[in-house]
């Protein structure tokens, strides 16, 4: 049986920039947000890697993103995630940088997934990040799936198999570095993935381009969010970074190891 | 056969009108003049020919995996780009700044281990002993005047990564132009003499269109093809190349340094290199040098120099204290209008540098890029309403008249022959370029046959170190599998570096803290060594010495042999391409590289 799989994903920047938050407590943001380089949201990433493979496991599936972001800085990281697998696009023009209320976020989401015409929720699975590389409340799916009126939720999923019967079996990590294996009979369910066990897929230009056909037009119409923020921040800082650098020769490994453990202690 | 064994399928064509390769500050002002065009009314009858019914279909395919992540700090006039941006606010572009006040420095050798020809070291004594007079300070003299033509007081300092991303976003949401990042080109396809498209690298997709604009740099693979294949006009030769490498600085709260200050410095840390020190809103700098293909040296290494260049006591006042941002290199193509090659043909038009558009006399190559890249776009307008073809005829007619017309062409003219002299030697390349500069090319000196090349170890350090010494440095390099310039330079007397771990940082740190490069999994290595033999008999393995990430290493296991390759850490600046004495390197298109958008 097929799925409507739809993605919740964000953008986030790039992780090897420099990144300088800049505080103002009406909105902070970070220094020159639009020109930093993005990525599509590494949790939300995860997810859509297993939303595609799915999907290529039971034809007649359809991959949708839901996505909340500066609309064009959404169209120049389409352009690369494209190039991964076939999906479809619902856009919402809004604020990115991680200091957007959860709340307010999933609203947004919740509003655009529930207005979707043509949406079956007896096949429906909800995926997303468990976490988001910008800031990382983990709490947006749940609350995603709260307004979509979904029971079944599957927080820190690393894998998925749908079983001869139709029903899900699910494995989420849990407290302690165990794993808990759960049995879900049926769609819908929301699954907020924590790192799967898929690569990235390499970029295939072939399903950029037919992807662009559909991405290009839900672009141009994405609708404006409004997702004030709610919370008041009383300060934004990235965490202290402390960088030593020593280079040794013939060191054996264990011993490298000793004594960056040792520097940690420190 | 087994059905498992058989090849798999190739992918289907894909069509569009015109496709493009690389997207830099040419393609940025080729897309951006071109997708404008297309919005104008007497464009609203102009339907795509390959999917009818639609505007026609543009797509960009660009190297690099974010089309920010360009190496140049740059300082320009930028008088096309204004032309086409005549509202330009540089606040709106992160690091940018109009240049306030400009100066051209000759700097002193403090630490005496720079290798000057006699009139150099007594400039040095002269500049010491009547510092008082001539205003000599930190071992720097201002010099009083600087010509006309290296001028850029009423021009711009530039991010390029940042100003292709302003543009960039302005092209696609046009809608009208697809720019695809992390997608390299292979190569051109070339059928009956005409170019029909390119083959992507990704999975060997054709793109088929009736023009293909090639802008993917200096050593493009597209480029370098349509040039073996077409051959290059004659008296045409691409043979002048220099490393350009700089550092973005955090500058420390000590700085008195102005937003908008811009320094042209010649003389350290060895004679040939020129260097820069730019400085950009919000207590950031570009400071970088550029080593050039006709430096003698066969142990050449930017990285090494680019620190000791930094550390100099006019420059070093104001860095001390701060903080490596980001870091890049890249090739530049300093052959100009002596390197240009055919710049249309049937199907396809160059444009940018790797048309041969870099001034080499002013020193200026993204605003003579960019208007390249305005040109072709005013003269594709002009073809898509008159309904002809893309052939070579009609793009001589529009694009190739249009760039003769031009000041570029002028400039370019006069920019030919004034790198003739360094062929002979420092001081004639500065009297060549003075020269031509002050007489708008009417004179120059003439060039001397054949390429200057680098030295032999030998008698590039006869007289500075033992032939015994040498031997000893290239054994213990070998055995160390690690490139010979460091022990070579630390027996010439250059003090080590003072690692801060903040501004002055192992070359490997530089790569991780500051051009935070990937190499994505599914590719295979882009540098390949063509002819294990021809790697045994060369001495220098200049590739490793000029490596710009230390990517191209003595191999451990074979040290005479070809060396290791490391795509984790290469920058894709091209530098072994031109480097390598017997032209053995393979360089492929590939993603990857910096992840920086602050070069």
């Amino acid at each position: 049986m097929p799925f409507q799989i739809i993605v919740c994903g964000g953008l986030a920047p790039d992780p090897l920039q420099t990144l300088e938050p800049v505080f103002d407590p009406a909105r902070p943001s970070l220094r020159n947000e639009l020109m930093l380089p993005a990525v599509f949201d590494p949790w939300a990433a995860h997810a859509l890697y297993e939303a595609g493979h799915l999907a290529k496991q039971h034809p007649g599936s359809v991959v949708r993103v839901v996505s909340l972001a500066p609309k064009a800085k959404l169209q120049q990281v389409m352009m690369t995630v494209a190039q991964k697998l076939p999906f479809e696009l619902t856009a919402l023009d809004g604020p990115g940088g991680g200091f957007v209320d959860a709340a307010a976020v999933a609203a947004a989401l919740a509003g655009a997934i529930a207005a979707m015409p043509d949406l079956d929720r007896s096949r429906l699975l909800l995926f997303g990040g468990w976490e988001s590389a910008t800031r990382g409340a983990g709490v947006v799916m749940q609350r995603v799936a709260e307004r979509l009126g979904i029971r079944e939720q599957f927080l820190a999923v690393d894998e998925l198999t749908v079983e001869a019967d139709g029903s899900l079996r699910i494995k989420e990590r849990i407290e302690g570095g165990l794993h808990q294996i759960s049995r879900c009979a049926s769609p819908p369910a929301m699954l907020a993935w924590a790192t799967g066990s898929l690569p990235e897929p390499p970029n295939h230009p072939q399903t950029g381009m037919a992807n662009m056909r559909v991405l290009l037009p839900a672009l141009q119409k994405a609708a404006p969010a409004a997702v004030e923020p709610a919370a008041e921040y009383l300060s934004a800082t990235l965490p202290s970074v402390v960088r030593q650098t020593r280079v040794v020769k013939d060191m054996p490994a264990a011993e490298i190891a000793r004594e960056i453990a040792e520097w940690i202690r420190q | 056969m087994h059905p498992e064994a058989q090849p798999p399928e190739p992918p289907a064509p894909l069509d569009a009108d015109i496709v493009c390769t690389g997207f830099g500050p040419a393609m940025a002002g080729f897309l951006l003049t071109l997708t404008r065009g297309l919005q104008q009314p007497e464009m609203a009858g102009v339907e795509s020919r390959a999917i009818p019914g639609l505007p026609p279909q543009v797509v960009c395919y660009e190297r690099a995996d974010d089309i920010s992540f360009g190496v140049s700090g740059v300082v320009t006039r930028a008088r096309a780009i204004r032309a086409s941006l005549p509202d330009l606010d540089p606040a709106e572009i992160p690091l940018a700044a109009r240049v306030r006040q400009e100066k051209l420095l000759y700097l002193l050798d403090p630490v005496g281990a720079s290798r000057r020809p006699a009139w150099m070291r007594l400039a040095d004594q002269v500049c010491r002993a009547l510092s008082a007079v001539l205003g000599v300070k930190d071992e720097a003299l201002e010099l009083p005047w600087i010509p006309p033509f290296l001028h850029k007081g009423d021009g711009f300092i530039f991010s390029l990564g940042q100003f292709n991303q302003w543009v960039g976003q302005q092209v696609m949401m046009s809608g009208l132009a697809q720019v695809w990042p992390a997608a390299p080109v292979a190569s051109p396809l070339i059928e009956d003499g005409r170019v029909a498209g390119v083959r992507l690298a990704a999975d060997g997709s054709e793109v088929r269109a009736a023009l293909t604009v090639v802008g993917d740099g200096p050593v493009g693979a597209v480029g370098r093809q349509l040039d073996q294949h077409f051959g290059m006009p004659a008296g045409r030769r691409r043979d002048e190349w220099a490393v350009g490498m700089k550092m973005v600085i955090d500058l420390p709260e000590s700085c008195t340094l102005e937003e908008g200050t811009v320094w042209h410095t010649i003389g350290y840390p060895e004679p040939e290199i020129f260097g820069f020190l730019y400085v950009h809103p919000g207590r950031i700098a570009s400071a970088g040098i550029f080593v050039p293909s006709w430096m003698d040296s066969p142990v050449r290494t930017s990285y090494r120099y680019l620190q000791h260049f930094i550390q100099h006591p006019r420059l070093w006042r104001h860095l001390e204290g701060g903080r490596l941002r980001s870091w890049g290199a890249k090739s530049l193509l300093e052959s100009g209008r002596r390197g240009e090659p055919y710049l249309a043909g049937d199907g396809y038009a160059r444009i940018g540098e790797c048309s041969g558009s870099t001034n080499v006399l002013t020193g200026s190559g993204v605003d003579e890029a960019w208007l390249t890249g305005v040109q072709l776009a005013e003269a594709v307008l002009e073809l898509l309403r008159e309904g002809a073809p893309f052939t070579r005829e009609n793009l001589e007619r529009t694009y190739v008249a249009r760039r003769r017309a031009s000041w570029l062409e002028r400039e370019s003219v006069a920019a030919e022959r004034a790198r003739n002299g360094f062929q002979w030697g420092l001081l004639p390349g500065f009297v060549g370029m003075a020269l031509a500069g002050l007489t708008g090319g009417r004179l120059a000196l003439p060039r001397r046959g054949g390429d200057r090349r680098p030295k032999t170890l030998a008698d590039y350090y006869a007289g500075r170190l033992s032939r015994a010494e040498i031997e000893r440095a290239k054994a213990r390099a070998e055995a160390e599998a690690r490139p010979l310039h460091d022990l070579l330079m630390d027996l010439c007397g250059w003090p080590p570096i003072p690692y801060d771990g903040r501004l002055l940082v192992s070359h490997q740190d530089a790569l991780l803290m500051g051009g935070k490069v990937q190499a994505p999994a599914e590719f295979p290595d882009h540098v390949i060594f063509r002819r294990p033999q021809l790697c045994r008999d060369c001495e220098a393995h200049l590739c490793v010495e000029i490596c710009s990430g230390e990517a191209i290493r003595v191999s451990a296991e074979d040290p005479a042999g070809p060396p290791a390759f490391d795509r984790e850490k290469c920058v894709h600046c091209g530098a072994c391409l031109w480097n390598c004495p017997v032209s053995n390197i393979e360089f492929c298109a590939a993603p990857g590289g910096l992840h920086s958008a602050e070069n």
